[in-house]
């Protein structure tokens, strides 16, 4: 759908005007992604991100696929074809580092992404299926991110693939034939790491389908905004060519920036030293831990340390699966009729609490399982599920929220400086009737 | 219904971990935790600068070629380095024929086969080669060593936490376990004094190493170029050689940073000063009244100075 004021693509020359009538791919690209797509004046900088992770895809695809020219997936030559393309291969080792920050990178952006629609209220109608693809996208991501980590086939990736797929060893009855059938084996050998390296190429095409069914659900209603009001008027949006594409590329040239700097200047803070280390099936690292982007999670498969009807192991399998499941849910959990943030006092409150909630998870899930930690990690538990099953709920049943501005417009222009302030916290200048 | 599920599953997982936690913290405080020893004599690696450490640090050819003469008369003997090749050498100054002559001479031969019978031999080492394990396999390593395997260190300064700092540290780090103390004064427990064949080290992750102290005394190699070889030159040097068989285009890659950095930087301030120019219209309040009725009929675009900017 476009908004009834949207520019029509115009071709420019006889050539253009030949080729849209055979295949009108730059009318597509035009309704989409240029002059023709209207978006909310007022997004703000966290409306980047999702151009940015965008961008982190096609990195990923592009050095990965560079890399697989030069990568073997045995068990016997998997390290040393790694360490082959850091030191023989032509700029090998930017490609690989270049790859393994994307990886994280990637995250860094999506996260933020996710949390700019948790309080942006992004996920409600009429953007549930929006949000579910989304959801759908990080599963995948996690998945393709897990097997990558395996390939280089050092103590981490050997013992992390163990210790992930020995969570579905935790399943019962079936869980340890499940676990054996997924690895082809009784431990990671080179079956594991044939068929990792097989799925790695393949999921993140896979990705790339998924985000453009992403794209194309949020195009029926248009992005949502910081005030979380519908669009009403051609005033209350820009064409997304030029004024988004020239703030997506300032955000995307400060993404840049930081991500090179790590690449070239700390290109191995984000791994583990012990990957450095070719895989030996009989000496366990003294410290099992996951990339950093799963410690959150980690730290909730840890936190259930108590058998309760079912083994603690199985609570700590399905609490870290429920945590993100969960969120395929949320648009019916929450249902409060108000989308931003802004405009809901309480849930702001409780939504920075989840954000810090988070990153302590993921402090203590990079940290051994030891007390306190787990102890913290227990309470952070609790309040991540609290947060979505128990509060939300009953926040949107008794909240009571700010008035909304009567549309994006006014929100914006009530004062120059007061883009997507709640409205009733600043004057109302006499021009907004 | 979703909502009254999800409630009940909440409360369900959160009653879990609570029950988690409280049994988690009754042990806790119940019984005493003790600090474990590895903890308390552990030490982190000693603070030791670099000429490669930060964003434009260089590899010292000079310190490598004296880091490469310690690995090849002490460490060599029993630590392979396969990643590494002799033609690698050329990279830290030796010449052509200085790389030759050393692979000619290197003590260990190549594995290879006899040209006529087909029967397993040796060779010379040429600078194509990798340096040749000291061993034949895992088992004659280990025993040759008390049955403890020997790592290869082409990757050591990037396998380990604190990296050539840690290697350094831990080849100077050898101390007698009757008389050490740590910072608090504690002397070691007898419990965890080294068995047979290991050694104390407090900057060994579980205290005691098999390796023998490796560099025992001053001048124990007799430096090509004259510097005084003390251990904590010896331990230095290799540790930095270690640094550049584990990051070889370490250099490569702090002058690729340097220009990508510059290059993105110019290239973000044109987009920032593109990025207000397009918006400068767009910021400011449209000409309001006027136009209004238009649009909610459907016809004429609107009349926001952003678009009468374009």
């Amino acid at each position: 759908m476009s908004f009834p004021w949207a520019k029509a693509y115009q071709p420019k020359s006889g050539l253009m005007r030949w080729i849209d009538e055979r295949l009108p791919l730059p009318r597509l690209v035009f309704n989409s992604i240029g002059g023709g797509y209207e978006v909310p004046r007022n997004l703000n900088y966290m409306w980047n991100f999702a151009v940015l992770a965008g961008f982190a895809l096609m990195l990923q695809i592009v050095t990965g696929i560079i890399l697989a020219m030069h990568y073997a997936p045995a068990g016997t030559l998997a390290f040393q074809s790694v360490e082959h393309i850091m030191r023989n291969v032509n700029q090998g080792w930017l490609l690989r580092y270049a790859h393994a920050n994307g990886a994280s990178f990637f995250f860094i952006v999506t996260y933020i992404h996710i949390f700019r629609g948790l309080y942006y209220g992004s996920y409600k109608a009429p953007r549930e299926l929006v949000w579910m693809l989304g959801v759908v996208i990080l599963l995948l991501m996690m998945a393709t991110a897990f097997m990558g980590y395996v390939l280089p086939w050092g103590q981490m990736s050997f013992w992390g693939a163990k210790v992930i797929t020995g969570l579905f060893g935790a399943i019962p009855l079936v869980g340890e034939p499940i676990q054996t059938w997924l690895l082809g084996g009784f431990a990671p050998d080179n079956a594991a790491l044939n068929r990792f390296f097989s799925l790695h190429y393949l999921l993140p095409f896979v990705i790339a389908g998924v985000v453009i069914l992403h794209i194309w659900a949020l195009h029926i209603p248009g992005s949502n905004n910081p005030t979380g009001v519908d669009i009403k008027s051609p005033r209350d949006t820009l064409p997304f060519h030029p004024y988004y594409t020239a703030k997506d590329g300032f955000g995307l040239g400060v993404f840049l920036i930081i991500y090179a700097a790590v690449t070239f200047y700390a290109p191995n803070y984000l791994g583990h030293a012990d990957n450095y280390i070719p895989a030996n099936a009989l000496s366990t690292p003294a410290h099992i831990v996951p990339e950093w982007y799963f410690w959150p999670f980690y730290a909730i498969l840890r936190a259930f340390t108590v058998d309760f009807i079912l083994p603690a192991k199985l609570w700590g399998v399905l609490a870290m699966f429920a945590a993100i499941l969960l969120l395929f849910f949320l648009p019916w959990i929450d249902r409060s009729p108000v989308r931003s943030g802004n405009y809901r006092p309480t849930f702001q409150k409780f939504f920075w609490i989840l954000v810090a909630d988070v990153l302590v998870l993921g402090w203590v899930g990079g940290l051994p399982a030891e007390e306190p930690y787990v102890m913290i990690s227990q309470l952070a538990t609790m309040y991540y599920f609290a947060h979505f099953l128990i509060i939300l709920p009953i926040l949107s049943a008794t909240e009571r929220t700010l008035p909304l501005p009567s549309s994006i417009a006014d929100s914006v222009l009530h004062g120059q400086q007061a883009e997507s302030q709640p409205y009733g916290t600043t004057p109302r200048p006499a021009a907004a009737e | 219904m979703v909502r009254l599920i999800a409630f009940l599953v909440g409360l369900g997982f959160c009653f879990i971990a609570g029950f988690s936690l409280i049994t988690g913290a009754i042990t806790y405080l119940t019984e005493p935790h003790e600090e474990s020893v590895e903890h308390k004599f552990h030490l982190e690696p000693r603070d030791i600068a670099y000429s490669f450490d930060g964003p434009f640090g260089k590899y010292n050819d000079q310190q490598l070629q004296r880091g490469f003469q310690v690995y090849k008369e002490v460490c060599a003997s029993c630590h392979s380095l396969s990643l590494v090749s002799f033609r690698n050498l050329s990279e830290i100054g030796y010449g052509e024929p200085e790389v030759k002559a050393i692979a000619n001479q290197w003590q260990i031969e190549v594995p290879s086969i006899d040209p006529k019978t087909g029967e397993a031999s040796s060779r010379k080492a040429i600078p194509a080669d990798a340096f040749p394990s000291p061993y034949p396999n895992e088992t004659a390593a280990r025993a040759g060593n008390n049955n403890a395997l020997p790592p290869d260190l082409s990757l050591m300064a990037k396998a380990r936490h604190g990296g050539s700092a840690y290697i350094a540290s831990l080849l100077t780090g050898y101390r007698d376990p009757a008389t050490y103390k740590n910072e608090k004064g504690e002397a070691l427990p007898a419990e965890i004094r080294p068995g047979q064949g290991l050694h104390f080290n407090p900057y060994f992750p579980n205290l005691n190493i098999a390796m023998p102290p490796p560099i025992a005394a001053d001048g124990q190699v007799t430096y090509a170029d004259g510097t005084a070889a003390t251990r904590d030159q010896m331990a230095k040097d290799v540790s930095a050689f270690l640094a550049w068989t584990a990051e070889p285009r370490l250099e490569n890659r702090h002058r690729t940073g340097l220009a990508v950095l510059i290059f993105l930087l110019i290239s973000t301030v044109l987009a920032y000063m593109a990025y207000q120019n397009i918006w400068a219209g767009a910021k400011q309040p449209p000409a309001r009244g006027d136009g209004d009725d238009d649009y909610a009929s459907g016809h004429g675009h609107p009349p926001t100075t952003g678009q009468k900017h374009l």
